[in-house]
């Protein structure tokens, strides 16, 4: 195998551009996909760690962090080479994590322990283990770094983490089942979407009280299965994508008004995304199908579908 | 109306929340002591000692439900307990009306793990009038039917809803030709009645029936008898046995004399929970009460985890843990129950009981879980398993 990959790196070493690439990982198959930007196919599949969920990039794409829920570790791995070079210690099933903007702490939602760990990625300890509400699973963390936020599933809250003392500061809570959260707006707004609430909560990060709401109808589809889970916004903020679960939909949603304009169909049970780095196109993983829809952002339609593995789950963007 | 209730509702909360937290989060604003009253059921002898039932059955179900509400209470400033009496199964109707009476004495919330005689005169005692009695255990239609109580709620499936969800899956497979083996006992009969209207609301045909009477020791003689048994049977898709039991349904399955599949008991089965669920995150509620109590969880445990949580949920936003403020925010729009079964379970205000997917399963995975595709419903899908408002006797809980 590493026979191979040698020789892959070799050839696209030859080439003056690299394309960019979006990275897909598989939770039932225990590999990430590579799927290239300009030919839209998976170019590499790698071997990971048992399960595989939130996956993300240092700052400058040197490094891939991996969630292997099963294998009660975060990996690290060379996106060149596709090694895991070192596992980080991160608590028990890590499912979702979000690094600092000082690119040296992790913070992992460990879905087993109702707990929070932060881990220093250069020493390689925990620092910190925060209790939180059962099952926590969405990370976020603010532009300016002083605020983390830890969703949990079954206690339906948002845990507003001081960074420096890492204590919580504020719960708040959502509807049933949040499963996703981001900092938005240069980080004035916080958005966790709730899978079986069938929302997206809206609050303002100044005080944690929420101003608003995000509903949505599928015309022919019953509302029990509209399940928001990921999202993401475009870079002028002004239009998020939220994936719909098991609606198969993903939402285009205008964040000023927070009404729902337009819906997109995606394959099934679909779950996170990623853009392409000039954002002109959205890939989408959909975990009961096996594959990831691309959709043109400003035509606002599916283009493509790629299949991948088992379940994919997490999805990053590597330039 | 109700999104405007509710987002005042979460404001509310999180102002509660953040003062909690200024306050070091030690003050407990609300107490809320769940009562768990279980008349044990007596030992059915059964032809096999594979399955023993666990000594906590239910109990257990309560006490994660407990430990869950706790985590959610503890960043509110609730707090919950549990208050559990088992009587033995020869208690008399006389102890477990006093035993109702004590817990009435002590909490206003309590789950019933018992039949649905002795449930029904719970529900009927003087102490129990604007108590909320919660049903973990019987799927007795009658419960929810002639003989409903206001004050009487239901997460045990009604009868009902497993045999509505197993025809819905042998619909979607075209297996419409049932033939049917019926046990000895007055439960055998009521799961046989309860097959044959599910069968007739979707459409299916039982062609023959049997009546099981065998008193052989199975475990020798099922590859002799029943093959006789089941010659006689008129061209069949499915052999459907009614076993409330499970007794003798694991020695019919590969003994049949036609190829067929075996369903109802044994073979494909529809429950509330098994240990196969593990989809919509249920591996994580799996592994929580393996890891507390050992076993694997059961539909008991799984209705009794589900009646705790409902409250728990009532008590989080409604921010009160006064049992009439609980009882209409249970049966209102706006309550909502992540069940791990991937929508959201509520409880149906006409007669007290909670919607929920019917896993249909069989011994190493999930099968499918109803109401399937295409089986639909001008209120909520999950309305097609069980009896439906219009068909309803139950008509306390008011229009």
């Amino acid at each position: 195998m590493r026979v191979i990959y040698a020789g892959l790196l070799t050839a696209c070493l030859a080439q003056p551009a690299l394309a960019a690439e979006i990275w897909v990982s598989n939770e039932k198959d225990d590999t990430l996909s590579v799927i290239d930007i300009d030919t839209l196919e998976v170019i590499r599949t790698l071997k990971t760690g048992e399960r595989p969920r939130g996956i993300t990039f240092n700052a400058d794409f040197t490094r891939l962090y991996i969630c292997a829920s099963d294998s009660d570790a975060v990996q690290v791995m060379d996106p060149e080479t596709g090694e895991i070079l070192f596992d980080l210690p991160s608590g028990e099933d890590p499912e979702q994590f979000v690094l600092h903007p000082d690119d040296r702490h992790l913070w992992i939602a460990n879905e087993d322990d109702a707990v929070t760990t932060v881990v220093d990625v250069d020493s390689r300890t925990v620092v910190a283990q925060i209790n939180v509400g059962i099952e926590p699973e969405g990370m976020a963390v603010s532009p300016d770094g002083k605020t983390v936020i830890t969703t949990s599933e079954t206690t339906n809250m948002a845990h507003w983490i001081d960074t420096e003392s890492h204590e919580i500061y504020a719960n708040t809570l959502v509807d049933s089942r949040p499963r996703h959260a981001e900092f938005v707006k240069d980080g004035t707004e916080l958005w966790v979407s709730s899978e079986i609430g069938g929302t997206i909560s809206v609050f303002d990060t100044g005080n944690q009280n929420e101003i608003g709401k995000i509903h949505f109808e599928i015309k022919g589809v019953h509302p029990d299965l509209i399940q928001p889970v990921g999202f993401e916004l475009t870079p002028d903020q002004k239009t998020a994508f939220v994936a719909l679960g098991p609606s198969n939909h993903v939402a285009v949603v205008n964040t000023e008004t927070l009404e729902v304009e337009g819906y997109i169909l995606t394959g099934r049970r679909v779950w996170h995304m990623a853009f392409s780095p000039d954002h002109r196109l959205l890939f989408t993983t959909n975990g009961v199908s096996g594959d990831v829809t691309v959709i043109d952002v400003a035509k606002r339609e599916a283009i493509k579908s790629i299949k991948v593995g088992r379940f994919p789950w997490g999805a990053a963007m590597r330039p | 109306m109700t999104h405007m209730r509710r987002t005042f509702r979460v404001a509310a909360a999180g102002l509660l929340c953040a003062l909690c937290v200024q306050t070091g989060g030690q003050a407990a604003d609300l107490d809320l002591t769940i009562g768990y009253l279980r008349l044990e059921e007596p030992a059915h002898p059964v032809l096999s000692g594979l399955d023993p039932v666990p000594a906590r059955r239910g109990i257990e179900g309560a006490e994660l439900g407990v430990k869950d509400n706790q985590t959610t209470g503890g960043f509110l400033g609730h707090s919950y307990a549990l208050d559990v009496v088992s009587l033995a199964p020869e208690a008399l109707a006389a102890d477990v009306a006093a035993a109702a009476r004590d817990m009435l004495a002590k909490t206003r919330v309590v789950v019933l793990d018992m039949s649905s005689e002795a449930a029904l005169a719970v529900a009927d005692l003087a102490e129990a009038k604007g108590a909320i009695l919660i049903n973990a255990a019987s799927g007795d239609a009658a419960l929810r039917g002639a003989s409903c109580r206001t004050n009487l709620l239901h997460t045990a499936l009604e009868d009902s809803m497993a045999a509505d969800a197993l025809m819905q899956v042998l619909l979607s497979k075209r297996w419409t030709k049932l033939a049917m083996i019926v046990g000895p006992t007055a439960e055998d009969k009521a799961r046989a009645q309860s097959y044959r209207q599910a069968a007739q609301k979707f459409g299916l045909k039982i062609v023959s029936e049997t009546t099981w009477t065998f008193d052989s020791d199975l475990r020798r003689a099922a590859s002799r008898e029943v093959p006789l048994l089941t010659q006689g049977f008129k061209s069949h898709d499915v052999v459907l046995i009614a076993d409330a039991h499970d007794d003798f349904a694991r020695y019919i399955e590969h003994n049949t004399w036609e190829p067929r599949p075996v369903a109802g008991a044994g073979g494909l089965t529809a429950v509330a929970w098994a240990p196969v669920i593990e989809q919509w995150g249920a591996a994580q509620l799996q592994s929580r009460f393996t890891d507390m109590t050992g076993r694997a969880m059961t539909p008991r445990d799984y209705a009794a985890w589900a009646a705790v949580r409902a409250l728990g949920e009532a008590v989080t936003r409604t921010g009160t843990a006064e049992a009439g403020a609980l009882h209409d925010y249970l049966l209102s729009d706006g309550f909502e129950l992540a069940g791990f079964q991937g929508r959201p379970l509520s409880f149906r205000n006409w007669n007290g009981q909670m919607r929920q997917p019917v896993p249909v399963v069989n011994a190493h995975a999930q099968v499918a879980a109803a109401p399937l595709e295409g089986f639909e419903h001008p209120r909520n899908p999950l309305d097609t398993l069980g009896t439906d408002q219009p068909e309803s006797e139950c008509h306390a809980f008011g229009e």
